[in-house]
């Protein structure tokens, strides 16, 4: 039994909820326990880290000093919050002048005792592969899967605690285990702009342009992504990005949580599928699988 | 683009000051142009990164502080992963951020700052990001009222991805003490800005 504090993160529980409602039922079947951390607070997200570096700090800062006590790791299923909690723990165990400066904010001190991971490598690497074979009901036989990591869930090497930055390939390998066939890709670790998404919207089309462009141009028929703030611009701008270049992308959006429930038996209605913009329904039924 | 490098124009401190609040060695840059290569938002910036890395260097703070690259950074970290001299570059362009935020510079960018005066008012009150409040606060004072309302924000709306009403922190202590913390964490920044001899 694997048992991980859970910090959700604030999109979680608005425009992301299908990948909470995904993950807990995903992990209550793997045998994987999420204790969410008691009266978390936004971890910063975009913003905290532009406009004051001690906040960017501090607000992580009790979220790691919780995990620290209770000796326990803590997952994000969201790649910027996942990046927050890793990067206040690199900066406060690297750089003392801002750890004393956050614990007389804090009122405690982080000893830099907490292990941050990223929930898409819980499933590669705490809760493993073979295990995670083993518990394949459903193949899903035929799906071809584009990985999308984004920026924040590998980079940077230190912080992430990850060497192949590049070209990362463990949520490739975690598709293949549920039994879908990974694409081969180059924007795979390409930034969606999520920082922009409200402020610099023509940045945003673009970079989400070109991404959604080369995973059809590769040939995938879904896109597999571990970050909110990913979904949300691959899945919800991508009526407009076809309407400006005239051209049909038609590729729906998947949480790897929701992938792995997918091959675990759970139905569209379990995963919340309803709540996608670009329908993954269909495409699952043509292959079979739903 | 021509430089003319004139004295007047130059500052010496204001490398210091950079370097001192991100704690990095700019001046460790070779000017290899691997950041600027790999940049997603290069192409919408005055200067690519490479650039600002040396005009940081020559002190030239006009130059660095009226352009909008640093708010073009998209914080994606690419340029950091790829620095073979190891500069954290990506926190650079955050430190000519809170320079600017904190007062002490030209803002040259009207967007951001809003967007994260509003978020991080919202987080230091609710604790959580209150996403619907969020938008509509940004439209009102970016005074693009209905940006994104339709159709997608309605669909959002019709999909139940928005939640109406905001998330607290469910605890009155841990709530009070995230306040304080608030208070506290403005204070110090503030001084510590406040130390640079730019």
């Amino acid at each position: 039994m694997v048992k991980l504090g859970y910090f959700p993160g604030c999109s979680l529980s608005s425009t992301a909820r299908e990948y909470d409602i995904s993950t807990r039922i995903v992990c209550e079947d793997l045998g994987i326990e999420l204790i969410e951390v008691p009266h978390w607070v936004c971890c910063g997200a975009t913003t905290a880290h532009i406009t004051s570096d001690i906040a960017a700090n501090a607000l992580p800062a009790k979220t790691l000093i919780w995990a620290e006590k209770n000796n326990m790791p803590i997952t994000s299923p969201c790649s910027a919050c996942f990046s927050r909690l890793a990067l206040a723990h690199h900066t406060m165990t690297a750089d003392e002048d801002m750890r004393k400066d956050v614990a007389e904010v804090v009122g405690e001190e982080y000893k830099g005792g907490a292990k941050v991971l990223h929930l898409a490598r819980v499933f590669y690497e705490t809760y493993g592969l073979e295990a995670l074979k083993a518990k394949v009901k459903k193949p899903l036989k035929g799906l071809k899967v584009a990985s999308y990591y984004g920026c924040l869930m590998t980079r940077p090497a230190e912080v992430c605690d990850f060497d192949r930055t590049e070209n990362p390939m463990f949520m490739d390998k975690t598709v293949q285990a549920l039994g879908a066939e990974p694409v081969k890709w180059g924007y795979k670790t390409e930034c969606c702009g999520a920082a922009f998404s409200l402020t610099k919207k023509e940045a945003v089309i673009k970079l989400t342009g070109d991404i959604l462009n080369d995973a059809k141009e590769c040939g995938a028929d879904v896109i597999v992504v571990a970050c909110p703030l990913c979904h949300a611009n691959l899945d919800s701008r991508q009526r407009e990005i076809e309407k400006r270049s005239g051209r049909k992308i038609g590729l729906p959006i998947i949480y790897i949580s929701q992938m792995i429930g997918l091959a675990l038996g759970y139905n569209a209605l379990d995963l919340s599928f309803k709540k996608h913009f670009v329908d993954p329904v269909r495409v699952l039924k043509e292959k079979g699988i739903l | 683009m021509k430089q003319y490098l004139e004295e007047k124009n130059f500052k010496q401190g204001f490398r210091k000051d950079v370097e001192r609040l991100s704690k990095q060695k700019i001046s460790n840059c070779y000017q290899c142009g691997k950041c600027s290569a790999g940049c997603p938002m290069a192409f919408k910036m005055d200067y690519p990164p490479t650039m600002t890395m040396r005009l940081i260097q020559l002190g030239l703070h006009d130059e660095v502080m009226g352009s909008n690259t640093a708010w073009y950074c998209v914080s994606c970290e690419t340029c950091t992963t790829r620095c073979p001299r190891e500069i954290d570059i990506a926190k650079v362009m955050d430190t000519l951020k809170i320079m600017a935020q904190a007062g002490k510079y030209e803002v040259s960018d009207t967007e951001i700052p809003i967007f994260d005066w509003i978020f991080l008012k919202s987080l230091q009150y609710t604790g959580k990001v209150y996403e619907l409040g969020l938008i509509m606060a940004y439209n009102m004072l970016s005074l693009n009222p209905f940006k994104d309302v339709f159709p997608l924000g309605l669909q959002m709306f019709l999909k139940g991805k928005i939640a109406l009403l905001p998330h607290f922190i469910n605890d009155p202590v841990a709530m009070w003490e995230h306040l304080e913390m608030f208070s506290k964490i403005h204070k110090k920044q503030k001084a510590k800005i406040r130390e640079t001899n730019g």
